[in-house]
């Protein structure tokens, strides 16, 4: 008999469910990667009396899902996270409510690609490529210099890359071959890496971890990662390191730059609250931490950075562009042409 | 009356959840998305995916069943040093995360790897000669190393409660080894032998990591493209579409399955394995044993100890504690970080959750399966209810996970939905586990109990609990390391403070660059590794009254 209470079970589930959000509780649904210090929310929510829930929720496309699944009854307040390359689609769901934070004064206008201010910038990466310094060092082999050198029999066999229909830096790397060489000349230049042996790994950690040379047992010296992994390399280091042993290969139009932005979740029951977080995300103090909490760059002009990515990040001068809304209508097509070119 | 708890519970966190998924993408705006069903037919694309889905799963079982069937013998009849420990083992893949296994295998197999460097020097050869990477072979190799512990613990452990009365018999009236084989003890075996293809079937067909990861991208499954249609593309309509078509498969897969399994059960008699396991004599049966502990450590401990050993090795070839040392610093400060006791504690709190609640719920299921009666009406019931219980197995983790994001997701903030969810992929081997043992108990055996005066309960209780609780406890192992190897479902379920679990925790240092974060990756795998065989060794010391090791 003592079974039957298994029988209470999912009305338990209904009552311990019931009252969950209190009072000035501001929950904050973002990816796995997002990462603040303690220290520096405990201050924020000290000051500002508002309580903040953080909901990571797998990686980036994955949380955009959940919330264009769940529009109209979000599970959040504020999402973090969606970047250029599903700006569009964000923005199209109509996910997002309008809100003109006085901190955009401080960000470049180059960031800011919302009009209506639904999707704020809060930091950006540039995806480019890595190559391990050693490997070539002991060839006496010069790094690929550009995205051109790639497709030069010197460097046959020596690329990995993400596959961008399972990748967000591996879909930012077609991007930057579609920015830099346009609709018309990216398959011809992705047919030429395939005869050159390119390799296709399904997600970054499989393409750094599984087959780059300075982190794994692979074989690759030159895989698809962002600018900022060589001072990540300094600062996850086991040993203490002088030089960063990977570099980025940041000549003009190799890279794509992927900007994260933040917004308010329509029917937010907290909009105060939700505002006072954004202005908190777009400010210093949080601004100057991103560097390290999440190994991107900051979007505020005013945020100083920290030393590691002073002296290891290298920052390109200009990265391939490719308009969201040209991602958006033809993001599908792309992976598709790109699929018949480079794995069928 | 108890039966309908699991039903109940299904409907709520399974059937419910599906339904809303189903309902959003396939009528998006009140109607029926025609178009994404359209390009479904017209691209051959799909037909090859649901193909390539089907064979490799198929190839993938049968090679399992052929490396583990001799395993699962040895398991079934003898005593030998350390055998407890190299069974709770050989579960231990069960759990182990895609990336790093895929690196354990990199370290023995790649281009660069132990093998290789061997048979290079030995043979002075200039390239390496085994070039597995991104092949078929490598995805074979996987999915025979995942689930090798399913045919141990499933047909091993049935095998070594099978009473020898039958064998002995055959024997005596004059049949040879082969004969005794083919008619006595397959027939036998054969509710097990059902269950165990069944199970590794649907794991295979719904496999993901290992297809991705290990196979490359040239391949793709049903589970991949639902993943690539639902989270990079957005349609949602075209990955309802493949879940149904997934389902439907499952779905039928169940009715042969069922099927089969009425046709081959048959009563039989059940000893305590103090009866019936023996130790090792003879030269025959020495040769027997080490073959097959020779070749689990091979194919399963030699990819783990890799991984053991490359969390002791820093980036300059030396022994170092560098990497268990910095697991409890955080170095950024971050809010997010969690200590590793603390996520060893949560992946623990919940694998126990999961483990009371998936064998009570399998069992309470399989109890009813059981007393199907011979009636048509009945019968079907329970080929229908069977049918759906394994469902859970055989749809996309992807597709449920939305679906609770837009059933359920005023609950997703309640940490008590990673077990709940753990329990729903978990309890179908507990009813695969206990099933074949109980539909197995003679009738005469309950019908003498009741005539001698035992109320149902009380036969219950003293003759089909004794009996089955060895195959209880067998699916307890299987909820405890479902419970401790998930990553899919749990990574949906918003995870607020410090809820996070092993996988979970490795999959956050593999997400960033460093030699620090992937030894950390590591080390802690390699504590996921010691904490799931020091819980299995826990849970087979669990006995039943003084029954002893049924």
């Amino acid at each position: 008999m003592t079974m039957k209470r298994w029988i209470w079970i999912p009305v338990l589930v209904l009552l311990v469910s019931c009252g969950q959000s209190g009072q000035n509780t501001v929950r904050l649904m973002t990816h796995d990667s997002f990462s603040v210090s303690a220290e520096l929310l405990q201050s924020f929510e000290e000051e500002e009396g508002i309580r903040v829930v953080l909901l990571p929720s797998g990686d980036a496309g994955a949380v955009l899902n959940q919330a264009i699944l769940s529009k109209g009854n979000p599970l959040a307040d504020v999402f973090f996270g969606v970047d250029n390359a599903f700006l569009s689609r964000a923005l199209a769901a109509e996910l997002f409510e309008p809100y003109h934070s006085p901190r955009l004064t401080e960000i470049p206008d180059g960031l800011q690609l919302d009009p209506e201010y639904r999707l704020l910038p809060v930091d950006y990466g540039d995806v480019c490529l890595n190559y391990d310094k050693a490997w070539f060092a002991q060839r006496n082999l010069a790094p690929p210099a550009n995205l051109e050198d790639l497709i030069r029999p010197e460097y046959a066999g020596l690329l990995v890359v993400e596959n961008p229909a399972t990748s967000s830096p591996g879909l930012a790397f077609l991007l930057a071959t579609i920015g830099h060489l346009g609709t018309g000349g990216y398959l011809d230049y992705w047919a030429k890496l395939r005869a050159n042996d390119v390799l296709v790994a399904d997600g970054w950690e499989e393409a750094y971890w599984g087959h780059f040379t300075a982190a794994s047992d692979g074989t690759r010296p030159v895989v698809v990662s962002y600018a900022s992994s060589p001072p990540a390399e300094v600062f996850y280091s086991e040993t203490p390191l002088e030089e960063a042993p990977t570099a980025a290969i940041v000549a003009d139009g190799s890279c794509f730059r992927q900007i994260e932005f933040v917004g308010i979740l329509k029917g937010t029951k907290q909009r105060a609250a939700a505002r006072a977080l954004v202005d908190f995300m777009l400010g210093w103090r949080f601004q100057e931490e991103i560097p390290l909490q999440m190994f991107m760059f900051p979007a505020n002009l005013n945020a100083v950075l920290p030393e590691v990515f002073a002296l290891y990040a290298a920052v390109p001068q200009q990265t391939a562009e490719v308009d969201p809304i040209d991602i958006e209508v033809h993001r599908e097509e792309w992976i598709e042409a790109w699929t018949e070119v480079v794995l069928r | 009356m108890l039966f309908w708890v699991p039903i109940v519970f299904l409907a709520l966190f399974f059937i419910y959840p599906l339904l809303a998924i189903f309902w959003v993408s396939l009528l998006p705006d009140g109607q029926f998305a025609l178009e994404a069903l359209r390009e479904l037919l017209a691209r051959p694309h799909y037909m090859r995916t649901v193909w390539f889905t089907i064979w490799q799963a198929a190839l993938s079982t049968f090679l399992t069943l052929l490396v583990g069937l001799p395993g699962a013998y040895v398991f079934g009849h003898y005593h030998f040093r350390g055998r407890q420990i190299l069974k709770a083992l050989t579960t231990v893949p069960f759990v182990m995360p895609t990336v790093v296994v895929a690196a354990a295998f990199r370290a023995l197999l790649g281009p660069s790897g132990r093998l290789n460097q061997l048979l290079q020097s030995l043979l002075a050869w200039e390239s390496p000669p085994i070039q597995l990477e991104h092949s078929l072979w490598l995805i074979l190799l996987a999915h025979v190393f995942y689930n090798y512990t399913v045919v141990i613990r499933i047909v091993g452990g049935f095998w070594a409660n099978l009473s020898r009365h039958s064998e002995e018999a055959a024997a005596v009236l004059g049949a040879d080894r082969r004969r005794v084989m083919w008619h006595v003890t397959l027939p036998a075996l054969g509710p097990a032998l059902l269950a165990a293809t069944l199970l590794i079937f649907l794991f295979t067909f719904t496999s993901f990591g290992v297809i991705l990861i290990l196979g490359g991208p040239r391949f793709s499954t049903l589970e991949t493209e639902i993943y690539r249609q639902a989270v990079v593309f957005l349609k949602f309509p075209v990955a309802a579409a493949l879940s149904i078509l997934q389902i439907v498969f499952t779905y039928g897969i169940m009715l042969a399955y069922t099927h089969f399994q009425r046709r081959i059960t048959a009563p039989l008699r059940f000893q305590s394995q103090q009866m019936t396991l023996r130790p090792v004599v003879t030269r025959r049966e020495r040769i027997l044993v080490t073959a097959n502990v020779v070749l689990m450590v091979i194919l399963l401990l030699a990819p783990l100890l890799a991984l053991v050993e490359r969390s002791f090795v820093g980036a300059d070839g030396r022994f170092t504690l560098a990497y268990y040392l910095e697991l409890p610093v955080n170095r950024r400060g971050s809010v997010l970080h969690v200590a590793p006791l603390q996520v060893v504690v949560n992946s623990l709190r919940y694998a126990a959750v999961t483990v009371l609640l998936a064998t009570a719920l399998g069992a309470l299921s399989a109890w009813h399966l059981a007393s199907e009666g011979s009636q048509g009406k009945r019968r079907r019931w329970a080929g229908w209810l069977d049918s759906l219980l394994m469902l859970p197995l055989g749809v996309s983790a992807v597709t449920l996970g939305f679906g609770y994001v837009v059933a359920l997701g005023w609950l997703r903030t309640w940490e008590g939905l990673i077990p709940l969810a753990h329990s729903l992929i978990a309890f179908p081997f507990v009813v695969r586990s206990v099933l074949p043992v109980l539909r197995g108990i003679g009738p005469h055996l309950r019908e003498a109990a009741a005539v001698l005066g035992a109320s149902p309960g009380r036969v219950r209780r003293e003759v089909d609990l004794p009996i089955a609780a060895r195959a209880l406890v067998v699916g307890a192992m299987f909820a405890f390391t479902v419970s401790m190897g998930e990553f899919g479902a749990t990574s949906f379920i918003a995870r607020p403070g410090a809820t996070i679990t092993l996988p979970i925790a490795i999959n956050r240092f593999l997400g960033q660059p460093g030699t620090l974060s992937f030894g950390q990756a590591v080390a802690l795998s390699t504590i996921l590794m010691l904490v799931c065989a020091g819980g299995l060794l826990a849970i087979e010391r669990f006995r039943y009254g003084d029954i002893g090791e049924f």
